[in-house]
């Protein structure tokens, strides 16, 4: 047993289901770690935060700082670049609202068929709030997004930004973003990059990617629901409108005005998800122990092994890259509908998405309306893919009757 | 209730698993006659589901009992449609109203598909139903 995959027996959630979960691209599942660092909180240091003289407020203050700190660390940024939200949309929607300001008639923002609704109509609200155009970057027949098409876009519409996934929720396929990101900076676009499936499995570094803007959701990568990161570069996130306020992202206040603090305070009003943000270090810590080589490269193995296994089967269309992947796989089988498949799957116990998966431009490119989604991550094992494919068998057996 | 839907109720009282109930669905479903696509319109289109569903409500020949018209582009959803089609069509709308059709899907085995979370639109072509009939 390699190393990656005896951190199986680390997620309880294995103990004591017999579910054959396949969904990660939904959401992790959660270590012991981060179960016990929520619980852990609420029992011994419930307090609020930046709020109170008293010592409990302020360790909980300096545990919810150093979470901060460690998320920073992970991908490469200053603490200062780090916002915390309730996750990957309401980060998109930070920027989008954010930008208001900042565009106009003649400006255009530039997106692609293969992303997620969370990027996707934050723009399209954007663009109705300033009146610039929506422009889109096509995918090919398989729902691959070409470097190529990128820059030829980037082109053509000279955007003030572009929005692009590290990875899709769909295909898994891993998009050029390095290439894209230089590229737009060459044309002065800003650029954001939803990393919400892509982080756990990519390890993205800020300093690298140089990307204006980068997000992602703390419960697909074993933390908490309801945490979610901006990264922004300090000057970028200093331009930005606020988005909600109220108390804590103010300096001072009267009845009439209020001045606002600096970046990423004045993105933070309300009592945040103090309990989710401090076992999300739990979660980072954990990753951070594994070697993201070795959590590849097991994960890839395994990603080979369920295509080899999809592939032996008459009548099943693989869809997006599969070679630069995340391990995330859409498929469809014949032309029955994901619908029947995945209700079939559930009948034994396995869990799989169908559906749009919130990406219906990318459906229509595909000229489906839907596909069957299996999302694989570290903590599962070959036998999951045997039991997932055996299941698949008595289905496609079930459906041709 | 009328005899086939009777017969469905015995057939499903029997299955155990949901992999048996599901087999039984899609058969059923086969029985259920397809919308030509100039129907599948999308104001006939049932909201919230996560298959396409297709419902027209209305009136028998004699106008006197129901007679609705549905079809998916799944075939769980099919079989599906095909048992509340058989249980609602022939009935008076004054009989449909005193109908309770997610009693009638427990008591198939059915309670599941009928629950919010199923996306499958059984819920809403059902409360469509019953609407029509309170209607009428």
């Amino acid at each position: 047993m390699s190393k990656v995959e005896s951190l199986r027996k680390d997620f309880p959630f294995f103990n004591t289901s017999d579910v054959v979960y396949l969904d990660s691209g939904a959401t992790s599942q959660k270590p012991q770690c981060v179960i016990d660092a929520i619980a852990h909180f609420y029992a011994t240091q419930n307090a609020n935060v930046h709020r109170g003289i008293h010592q409990l407020s302020q360790n909980a203050t300096s545990d919810y700082e150093s979470a901060r700190k460690c998320v920073a660390q992970y991908i490469n940024a200053a603490e200062n670049e780090i916002v915390w939200t309730k996750g990957t949309t309401e980060s998109i929607n930070l920027v989008s609202y954010g930008l208001t300001p900042h565009l106009s008639l003649n400006d255009s923002i530039l997106i692609s068929e293969v992303e997620h609704h969370a990027n996707i109509v934050p723009w399209q609200q954007l663009a109705k709030r300033t009146g610039a155009k929506l422009a889109f970057i096509k995918v090919d027949s398989n729902g691959i997004l070409d470097a190529k098409c990128i820059k030829e876009a980037i082109k053509q519409h000279k955007p003030k930004l572009l929005a692009l996934s590290h990875a899709s929720n769909v295909l898994g396929s891993i998009n050029p973003i390095q290439d894209a990101i230089a590229y737009a900076k060459q044309h002065n676009c800003l650029t954001l990059i939803d990393g919400a499936q892509a982080f756990l499995h990519l390890a993205p570094n800020m300093k690298q990617l140089d990307c204006d803007f980068y997000v992602f959701s703390a419960h697909k990568a074993l933390g908490p629901t309801g945490v979610g990161v901006l990264y922004g570069k300090y000057q970028r996130l200093q331009e930005l409108d606020v988005f909600q306020s109220g108390g804590e992202m103010i300096e001072y206040v009267t009845l009439t005005h209020s001045t606002f603090r600096d970046a990423p305070g004045k993105f933070e009003t309300g009592t945040p998800n103090i309990a989710g943000i401090i076992a999300f270090t739990a979660a980072l810590n954990y990753i951070k122990a594994i070697s993201n080589k070795e959590l590849r490269e097991y994960e890839t193995r395994l990603f080979k092994y369920l295509i080899k296994q999809l592939q032996a089967i008459d009548g099943i269309t693989l869809y997006g890259d599969l070679e630069h992947n995340i391990g995330t796989m859409s498929f469809n089988y014949k032309n029955e509908h994901c619908f029947d498949i995945a209700s079939l799957l559930d009948t034994y116990n396995i869990a799989v998405r169908s559906g749009h998966h919130c990406a219906q431009p990318l459906m229509s490119a595909l000229s489906v309306p839907g596909t069957v989604r299996v999302s694989l991550s570290f903590y599962n094992n070959t036998q999951d893919i045997d039991q997932f494919i055996f299941a698949l068998k008595h289905a496609i057996e079930m459906v041709s009757e | 209730m009328n005899k086939n839907y009777q017969k469905i109720k015995q057939d499903f009282e029997k299955l155990g698993s949901w992999q048996l109930k599901y087999r039984e669905l899609m058969l059923l479903g086969k029985n259920l006659p397809s919308l030509s696509d100039a129907l599948k319109t999308n104001d006939a289109k049932v909201a919230g589901c996560e298959s396409n569903v297709w419902l027209y409500t209305g009136f028998a020949e004699d106008e006197t009992t129901v007679l609705c018209t549905a079809d998916s582009d799944t075939r769980i959803v099919k079989g599906l449609l095909y048992i509340i089609l058989t249980m609602v069509n022939g009935l008076t709308p004054d009989e449909i109203a005193k109908l309770d059709i997610a009693d009638e899907f427990e008591s198939l085995g059915l309670a599941k598909q009928l629950s919010e979370s199923r996306g499958n639109g059984i819920r809403a072509i059902a409360s469509a139903i019953t609407q029509f009939a309170k209607a009428h």
